[in-house]
Formats: C-alpha cells, sequence, structure tokens
C-alpha cells in the first residue's frame, strides 16, 4: 500500500498529488517551498494538512488552483483531479474548474468581500458568471444558499459591514458551496474568529459537508481542531509531509517528534498543570527523508536516533 | 516519563499584598459624529486585584473589552471612572493628566504584535538601552550598560549577539523575547501582556508562556495576561477573570473555575474550545439555551446563596465552591447593560429576524 492509496471515503481520488515540487525563484537563491509531497482526497473525505506558518501548506493550496504567481514555479510532480492533470489546463479549462470543480476559502475571507456591493449581488455574480442562471432564478438560488448556512434571506440586500465577522464567514463559505464544488479548499477559515463562533462555523462545515458531500482539504495550524474534522491528516514541516494516517490515530500516537512537538504545544483544558515545552529554538530537521509506513496506514518520515529528535521526544506531551 | 506537576500557587509568601488593583473602572468611547451625545460603553464598573508575583488572565472575546481594559490600566487611554491603584496608591489622581515616568517604571506592556512593536530601523540593542537610559536603570558606566543588556538578553532566552540584529532577523517568538526584554528593562512591579501569542507560531508560544512565568517565579513580578484561549489561561494564570461585555461575570483559581465554571457565559466558552477528546460533542440545542441564558437569564443557579441575595439590578457576586478558590461568579439574573460586548453573541446563532 503506498501513501496515495490510503483514503477514508470512496476509494476513487478526487484530487491526487504527486510528488509535487514549489520553489520561490530568486535572482540569487531560491527556496523549496513544498518539496516532494504526495497525497490524495477520496471522495467526501476530508483532508487536513497541519503546519506552521511558512511550511508550504498554503503554497499547496494555491497550487491546486493554480494561483501560484511569480516568482513561484511549480518545479515537479503532478497534480490530477477526477483524473484530469490541473497543471496541463488551458485558461478556460482553468476557470470552469475554479469554483465549479474547486472552491476556495481564504484566511481571512471575510475581508475579501467587496465592500461597496450587497451580499446578495456578489452571489447572483456567481451564478450569473458561471452558471448562466437568470438574474431572477440566481435571486432565488442565492437566497436558499444563505439559509444553508442560516442567514436570514432578508440579509441579502445588507453591506459586509453590517454582518458580524462570523455572519461575513458563512456568507463566504456559502459562496464557496453556490455551484456545488466536488473539492473544497478551506485555508484556516475560522483564525480571524472567536472560540464560540469558530465552533459553530466548524459545525456547520460538517453538516454541509454531510449534506452535500464533497471532499474538503482542510488547513490549520490548530491540531484539535484539525483532529476534530478531518478523517485523514499530514503534518508538514519545511515543505515535507512528516507524518501522514487517520486523523484519530495522529492524535493518539504521534510518532514524528515534531508532530509531538505541535500536540504538546496546546496545553489541555483538563488534568494537572504539567510543564509543557514545544519546539525548542533552534532545534530544525533537515534532510527528511521519504514516508515509510511505520503502523498500517500510519507512514511517518524516519527520524533516526539523532540527539535532537530524542530531546524532542522527552519533551512533548 | 514523569514530570513535575505545576504549582497552582504561586511561590511569594505575601499572599495578602496587592500589587495592582482596579475599582469600578469604566470607559465610554462617544461615537458619531462632533455634536453626537451617543457613546459605547466599553467597560463597566470593573474591580480586579493582582497581588505581588501573581499571574491573572483576563478572558474574552474579542469586543468584551479586554483591551481597552489593559489600555486604561496602562494609561494609554483615559477611564471615564474609576480608580487604578498600584501599590495602594490612586495613579489617576496622582498623575492626573499623564502618565508620569515614575509609572511607566512601574508597569509595562507587552502589546500582541511583535512585528508592530519594534521599529524596524533599530538594532534590538536601540530598544533595550533606550529603556535603561530613560528609566535611568543602566548603571553609572558603560560597562555596567552593556552587562545589563546582555543580563537581559539571557533572562529572555536570547543570544547575547542578538543585540546587533534587526527586528527582521528575527523570528516572531525572538520578537516577542525582545519586546519582553524590553519590558523588563525597566524593572517593572506589574507587566500587562495583551494578547502576547496569538501571533506567534503555535511551537513557541509555549516557550513564550514559560519564559513569563520564570519571570514570575524569579523576580517576582506580577502579569495581567489577556489573551482568548482559555487553555493557555489555565496553563499560566493563578487566577482566571472571565469579561463580557465590558463586565467580569466569573473570576477564580484558574483550574477551579474552568473545571467547574458557574456563568453561563463561562460554560459557552469552555465549551467551545476545540477538544480532540470530546469532539462532536457540539449540541445546537445547548448552545442556544447558554446564549439565552448569558443574554437574558430568568433564573439563577445561585439563588439560595445565603450571603448575597439575587438581584437583577445589581451586580452581585455569590460564591462558588471552596472559599480557598477565591471563586464568584455575578448573579445571572443581573443583565449585560448596553456595551461594546455582546452584540455578535446577542446576533450570531440563527439570525431570525429580518433586519434590513
Amino acid at each position: 500500500m503506498t501513501v496515495s492509496q490510503v483514503s477514508f471515503g470512496s476509494h476513487e481520488p478526487v484530487l491526487d498529488v504527486k510528488n509535487l515540487t514549489v520553489k520561490y525563484i530568486g535572482d540569487t537563491r531560491s527556496t523549496t517551498a513544498v518539496d516532494r509531497v504526495s497525497f490524495s482526497i477520496g471522495t467526501g473525505e476530508v483532508f487536513g494538512l497541519a503546519g506552521e506558518s511558512g511550511c508550504g501548506k498554503s503554497t499547496i493550496a494555491n497550487s491546486i488552483m493554480r494561483l501560484l504567481k511569480d516568482p513561484a514555479k511549480i518545479a515537479a510532480g503532478s497534480i490530477s483531479f477526477g483524473g484530469k492533470d490541473v497543471l496541463a489546463m488551458s485558461p478556460e479549462e482553468l476557470r470552469r474548474f475554479r469554483w465549479q470543480d474547486v472552491a476556495m476559502v481564504f484566511q481571512s475571507a471575510m475581508n475579501s468581500l467587496n465592500p461597496v456591493l450587497t451580499i446578495g449581488e456578489q452571489i447572483v455574480d456567481i451564478f450569473t458568471t458561471h452558471a448562466g442562471y437568470s438574474r431572477k432564478e440566481s435571486l432565488r438560488r442565492a437566497g436558499q444558499l444563505l439559509e444553508l448556512v442560516r442567514i436570514d434571506p432578508a440579509r441579502l440586500k445588507s453591506y459586509p459591514h453590517q454582518l458580524s465577522g462570523g455572519m461575513r464567514q458563512r456568507a463566504v463559505i456559502a459562496m464557496a458551496v453556490a455551484l456545488k464544488p466536488s473539492l473544497l479548499i478551506l485555508d484556516e477559515p475560522t483564525t480571524a474568529l472567536d472560540v464560540v463562533v469558530q465552533q459553530e462555523i466548524m459545525a456547520q462545515i460538517k453538516e454541509l459537508q454531510r449534506e452535500l458531500g464533497f471532499s474538503v482539504l482542510f488547513i490549520t495550524h490548530d491540531m484539535s481542531l484539525m483532529v476534530e474534522l478531518s478523517h485523514r491528516m499530514a503534518v508538514m514541516y519545511g515543505g515535507r509531509i512528516v507524518e501522514t494516517a487517520k486523523a484519530q490515530d495522529v492524535y493518539a500516537n504521534p510518532r514524528h517528534p515534531y508532530t509531538q512537538a505541535l500536540m504538546g504545544a496546546f496545553p489541555p483544558l483538563t488534568g494537572p498543570r504539567v510543564p509543557l515545552t514545544g519546539l525548542p529554538d533552534g532545534v530544525k530537521f533537515r534532510n527528511i527523508p521519504d514516508l515509510t509506513e511505520a503502523a498500517p496506514g500510519h507512514f511517518v518520515a524516519p527520524f533516526g536516533a539523532d540527539a535532537e529528535a530524542a530531546v524532542l521526544e522527552g519533551a512533548a506531551r | 516519563m514523569s514530570h513535575a506537576v505545576l504549582s497552582s500557587q504561586r511561590p511569594s509568601a505575601d499572599t495578602e499584598a496587592t500589587a495592582l488593583e482596579v475599582r469600578g473602572l469604566g470607559k465610554s468611547f462617544a461615537i458619531g459624529g462632533l455634536f453626537s451625545r451617543e457613546s459605547v460603553r466599553a467597560l463597566h464598573g470593573v474591580d480586579l486585584t493582582i497581588g505581588r508575583g501573581e499571574i491573572v488572565a483576563l478572558v474574552g472575546e474579542s469586543g468584551s473589552g479586554k483591551s481597552t481594559l489593559a489600555r486604561c490600566v496602562a494609561r494609554l487611554e483615559r477611564p471615564s471612572s474609576g480608580e487604578i491603584l498600584l501599590d495602594g496608591v490612586d495613579v489617576l489622581k496622582r498623575d492626573r493628566f499623564q502618565a508620569s515616568r515614575a509609572f511607566r517604571s512601574q508597569l509595562q506592556m507587552v502589546f500582541q504584535d511583535p512585528f508592530g512593536s519594534l521599529n524596524p530601523a533599530h538594532r534590538v540593542e536601540h530598544f533595550l538601552r533606550r529603556s535603561l537610559v530613560i528609566h535611568r536603570k543602566g548603571g553609572s558606566s558603560e560597562t555596567e550598560t552593556q552587562q545589563r543588556l546582555e543580563e537581559l538578553m539571557t533572562t529572555v532566552g536570547l543570544q547575547a549577539d542578538m543585540l546587533n540584529s534587526y527586528p527582521h532577523e528575527l523570528s516572531g517568538g525572538q520578537r516577542q523575547r525582545v519586546a519582553i526584554a524590553r519590558a523588563l528593562a525597566v524593572e517593572p512591579r506589574v507587566i500587562l501582556a495583551d494578547e502576547p501569542t496569538s501571533m506567534l507560531d503555535v511551537s513557541v508560544r509555549i516557550g513564550v508562556l514559560n519564559l513569563m512565568r520564570k519571570l514570575r517565579d524569579e523576580q517576582g513580578i506580577s502579569m495581567l495576561y489577556i489573551t482568548h484561549d482559555l487553555a493557555s489561561a489555565r496553563y499560566l494564570a493563578d487566577r482566571t477573570a472571565v469579561m463580557f461585555a465590558g463586565e467580569l461575570v466569573e473570576e477564580g483559581e484558574s483550574l477551579d473555575l474552568l473545571a467547574s465554571p458557574a456563568h453561563p457565559y463561562t460554560q459557552l466558552l469552555v465549551s467551545a474550545v476545540p477538544d480532540p477528546a470530546r469532539a462532536g460533542s457540539y449540541d445546537p440545542v445547548r448552545r442556544a439555551e447558554l446564549r439565552q441564558a448569558v443574554m437574558a437569564s430568568t433564573s439563577c443557579a445561585f439563588d439560595s446563596d445565603p450571603n448575597q441575595a439575587c438581584s437583577a439590578e445589581e451586580p452581585v457576586r455569590h460564591g462558588v465552591g471552596d472559599p480557598e478558590n477565591r471563586h464568584w461568579v455575578r448573579c445571572h439574573l443581573y443583565r449585560p447593560q448596553a456595551g461594546a460586548g455582546g452584540h455578535a453573541l446577542a446576533t450570531e446563532p440563527t439570525d431570525n429576524k429580518a433586519s434590513a
């Protein structure tokens, strides 16, 4: 069994990323932001990508949407969506692929709404441009869409500033699922929100996902949130995947020292207060090898018996 | 693997001594045009005490007024009413118009954004040296100053040679350590830390919290730790106070407060913290009940309190559990007055009312 064959939903992968390598090419030096990353997402599966800022997780999302701009270059690898080669799509194909096949909710998505247009106008816009519905039909569907995320359809006439942050974020999520995409990419969808609102939005995404059956690529640095929502997850470090398995397995039994450090970075809400250490300053992993199967369906990059890793292992959790 | 359990009691013996006391603090902001008489009440009647060498966490959602409280206490904002006592002296009376240098040397602030709080044009040494010079804490000779600079860097866990670095050469965690070193340079008694870790990478957050604990343990500095992260409040703070709509609703020893939250708002916050151990525990019905209880409770769970009768008008404080934990909760009957906070909470859940 290889990494890309393990999936939670159907065995037919919606998205298949193989050996993706993305480089940021500068005048004097270039940086490899994503290094030989492979994963696949099955139909109706929620796949999580965890890691800290700069680990390459957003670069992967942008690669899938073909949103990378210079100086970023996809140096190697392939991305296929439903059997089609995403990297070979023509501009016209891309136009259909984006939003209709794959939709994305960005980190501060609630600020991506146009402040001078009403929510209604912005949703109607999606239907008229991408689906070719009449204005009246679009408006009807826009109302239904807001109801789907439990916002009163009367809010179609509201401007973004008249809604709270949570409502705006839900409106954006509604817009993302407007054309019933088969894959939804969520890049830190709740980081700017309060915990109470965050929990409600996550519950809503879960509900929508169950109802509409789309697959999700969920990107966050919050391990607790990730484990709650995802079926399967991968942990990234320095552009490499260091561990991937079922989310519950990663939570119950994190094997890579970096995963353990990430898990240990969140103090628990129950039990005695024990000292945590997080990742000590200056600890770095270099030349991370390819994943090997440590347990059935649980893939870990070998980290060897070097002193750093040992220190981390003792410190985490 | 065995771990020492972190002490929940602060080490210093003078538990009774108060470093900072806030009494009946209120703050209103005028809104609307020049001639408008409308105002938003951001803080109302806040009473909070921080003992010597004690870490108190102030938690609440955005807009609840926790940063306004910090800004008022740090005298970056002029409170509308109330008293701020530092070592028993009302600083609002002592230096009436603006904070004196003496006040600044007693109380320092660490801000949320270490990227914005350090001038990118200067080296690390500049920030620390400036604090030392202004507050005359650098000693009498250049050698002493240099020694003090290196000492500060070591205290916050940075290499002394980083004194020559520019902020952009440092990581977020390192920058926040510089900001803490800058606050330490004046040898303050109280540090107000406003979300000091929320902009940092997850793996270095714990390191900064541990540093704050170390400063308290070794130098006896009192801290007000402002955060929206209940888990980190529980990890770091001796006591936790919960703020809602500009008023405190519950306060107590951190472990006890988070184990048995008594106010519906605190219960709401605790239930919303993501925790894989209780995944799928989200219950919309229960959530709606809690919201209802927060906004318009018709009964109080402590109505049989023998010491304090319930009141819808007065913010009565009921004691919770063992008095040892200094855990109190505001009477559920008392409703939040129209203020800055609470709007999101009030309108968020189902949005039934048509308002266009």
